[in-house]
């Protein structure tokens, strides 16, 4: 340890600080567009969130994760639809069906390893993609819209944006406490020495198999929160939730950020999301003194730049944005 | 009756269609070890390039060519220019590098082509039907791109199986090492492999142009077909790759035309409205799943290394 003035928590301190008091600023410059934007950051956090303790903490390379985001989305939108409004009725029901759909597809998916394994959960998630795109009494392929956010007792009104974005917040923060507690726990150990030796565990009589299942129950159930926020977030849910990009994007977020450390995933998906927005205005920027006019054009075309960009922090950043950090000296 | 076998050739067409990315895929799968995401940034290159020089030449068959190898230039580019520093890396950093492929072809594809789709006429030759049975009328061009598929599974059968660089790749495939130690320009190797991977996808592209429209994404759905017909088959087996292709081929086809009716004759007309598209898509996802369930490593793995 060298103290706890590293440039590494320096920084994440520094952006919990800007998170929690972002409504602050958002209402002061009268920005109502910051507070959405960093509503849904958060809540991509706590789904990428979810993916790092399956993915970073046990190795187990999952490209179904928006499954959970649908299913916990869509289960908000069914119930809403059957007019069964209040909250204590539909985020359980989120929870229990994002972890029953993981308790299945896990069961099924951990028995194969490696590249299989990446191509089954993608295959069960696209599986759920078809089976919602499919519902036609739910909006199928065009989605469904949610008229009336989920309804809790009386101080708690998700309709308030910025309650809903502290509610999202402390959910967030909540979940990478019991993920860091999880992991440091022996049960975490377990995962942890399963991701470096799965024959090893099992020989010094570990059943591994359990250990992985239960781990990835609890980060679909997780992600299937995140869901339900995001539902009640765009008052929206339709099929594209869980397409298989949308896996992607939750995978870069928790590379970018940093595997295996618990603010990596909140940090990769602030720094993609942000990033998103940011880059057409950089471009147009930084390139109008130098292309001019092809600049202003160019920065429609951002996702030119973010590709290659995502290849260059796989080849030259692999702990992602929390590696770089911690070789800073401070 | 005739319908009957008009689907069964449909899907034996997209089959083999399947198999021609299905075949890139599982070859730098199973010799380079790599998970190409944007192999199907390939397939959707590969029909831009066609529908371009077919406009330009005004020859249908001179666009095809010209298309084919340019794929193959820009798949050997790629192989150099980013590939090559993802060997030997975690199964996870070739999904994101190449998921940022994807993501930059996409985006370049709309800088040249413009955010309107494509389309790449017929020629009146091909744009004709023929008889195949007594009485029974099929798509010249869809017979054609079965001969053709088959021609490339035989060439391949051959240039895997019967050449010295085909005897390369195999021991390559087993120890890329000891072959870099016996003197084999290993890199070169990989790159041809890796061009030859990008030519057949954008054959597969180029082919299907005419029938699909040329669009951004079209890559992406056929991309997790070709992903699954290469872990039923087994990866880096060519051969499961076939057969996987060719059953999935009959399986999306004729699940999708004839479903919905056996669903009918089961339960009431409501129940199958609903039921049918959501099902008929799934069963290929779900035979997935039964495979790996059964075989995790697939029906004709190529062994463990």
């Amino acid at each position: 340890m060298t103290g706890w003035f590293t440039a590494r928590n320096i920084a994440i301190a520094a952006l919990l600080a800007a998170l929690l008091l972002l409504p602050v600023f958002a209402e002061l410059a009268g920005n109502r567009f910051l507070l959405t934007l960093f509503t849904r950051i958060v809540i991509l956090a706590l789904a990428a969130t979810s993916l790092n303790l399956i993915l970073g903490y046990g190795g187990m390379m999952s490209f179904g994760h928006a499954a959970y985001l649908g299913i916990g989305g869509y289960a908000v939108g069914m119930l809403a639809h059957e007019e069964v409004l209040t909250g204590f009725v539909q985020w359980p029901v989120a929870l229990a069906a994002s972890a029953l759909f993981a308790l299945i597809i896990g069961a099924l998916s951990l028995r194969t390893r490696g590249v299989y394994f990446i191509m089954i959960t993608l295959a069960f998630a696209q599986m759920a993609y078809y089976i919602i795109a499919g519902l036609a009494r739910y909006g199928g392929d065009d989605g469904l819209t949610i008229y009336k956010r989920s309804q809790f007792v009386a101080p708690i009104d998700l309709s308030n944006k910025v309650q809903f974005y502290y509610i999202c917040l402390a959910l967030l923060f909540g979940s990478i406490y019991l993920i860091w507690r999880l992991v440091n726990s022996r049960f975490g150990m377990v995962i942890q020495g399963v991701r470096s030796n799965d024959l090893r565990m099992r020989a010094i009589g570990f059943p591994t198999y359990r250990y992985k299942l239960v781990c990835f129950v609890i980060a679909g159930t997780i992600c299937g929160l995140a869901g339900a926020l995001l539902a009640n977030h765009t008052d929206f849910v339709s099929p594209a939730m869980l397409y298989w990009t949308r896996s992607g994007d939750l995978i870069i977020m928790v590379v970018l950020g940093g595997m295996s450390s618990p603010f990596g995933p909140l940090i990769g998906a602030v720094a993609l999301l942000v990033f998103e927005e940011m880059l057409p205005f950089m471009i147009k920027l930084l390139g109008t003194p130098l292309f001019g006019e092809a600049a202003v054009r160019g920065a429609e075309y951002w996702q030119i730049v973010l590709g290659p960009l995502l290849l260059l922090v796989v080849l030259f950043a692999r702990g992602g944005i929390v590696g770089l950090l911690s070789k800073v000296r401070s | 009756m005739t319908l009957f076998i008009e689907q069964c050739l449909n899907g034996l067409q997209f089959g083999l269609l399947l198999f021609l990315l299905a075949a890139g895929l599982t070859l730098v799968f199973g010799i380079m070890d790599l998970v190409n995401l944007a192999h199907g940034s390939l397939y959707m290159i590969g029909a831009y390039f066609a529908a371009t020089f077919a406009a330009w030449t005004g020859s249908f068959v001179l666009g095809a060519v010209l298309a084919l190898f340019a794929t193959l230039l820009v798949g050997m580019a790629v192989e150099v220019i980013a590939m090559r520093r993802l060997y030997g890396r975690d199964h996870l950093d070739h999904v994101l590098g190449t998921f940022g492929l994807i993501l930059f072809f996409d985006e370049l594809v709309r800088l040249i082509w413009g955010p309107e789709g494509m389309s790449l006429p017929l020629p009146s030759w091909l744009n004709a039907s023929v008889q195949i049975l007594p009485g029974v009328q099929y798509s010249a061009y869809r017979l054609s791109i079965i001969i053709v598929t088959l021609a490339v599974a035989a060439f391949l059968y051959v240039l895997v199986m019967r050449t010295r660089i085909g005897m390369l790749i195999r021991a390559g495939a087993s120890n890329r090492e000891m072959v870099g130690a016996l003197g084999v320009n290993i890199k070169l190797l990989y790159t041809l492999v890796f061009g030859l991977g990008a030519a057949l996808a954008g054959l597969a592209g180029l082919m299907q142009a005419p029938i699909l429209t040329v669009q951004i994404g079209m890559g992406e759905n056929i991309l997790i077909l070709a992903f699954v017909i290469t872990v039923i088959g087994g990866i880096g087996s060519i051969r499961g790759a076939l057969v996987a292709a060719i059953f999935v081929g009959f399986l999306d086809t004729l699940g999708r035309a004839f479903f919905p009716d056996l669903l009918r004759m089961m339960f009431t007309k409501e129940v199958a409205a609903t039921a049918a598209p959501a099902l008929s898509s799934m069963l290929i996802y779900l035979l997935m799943a039964i495979v790996l369930v059964v075989k995790p490593e697939g029906l004709f793995s190529a062994g463990q290394k």
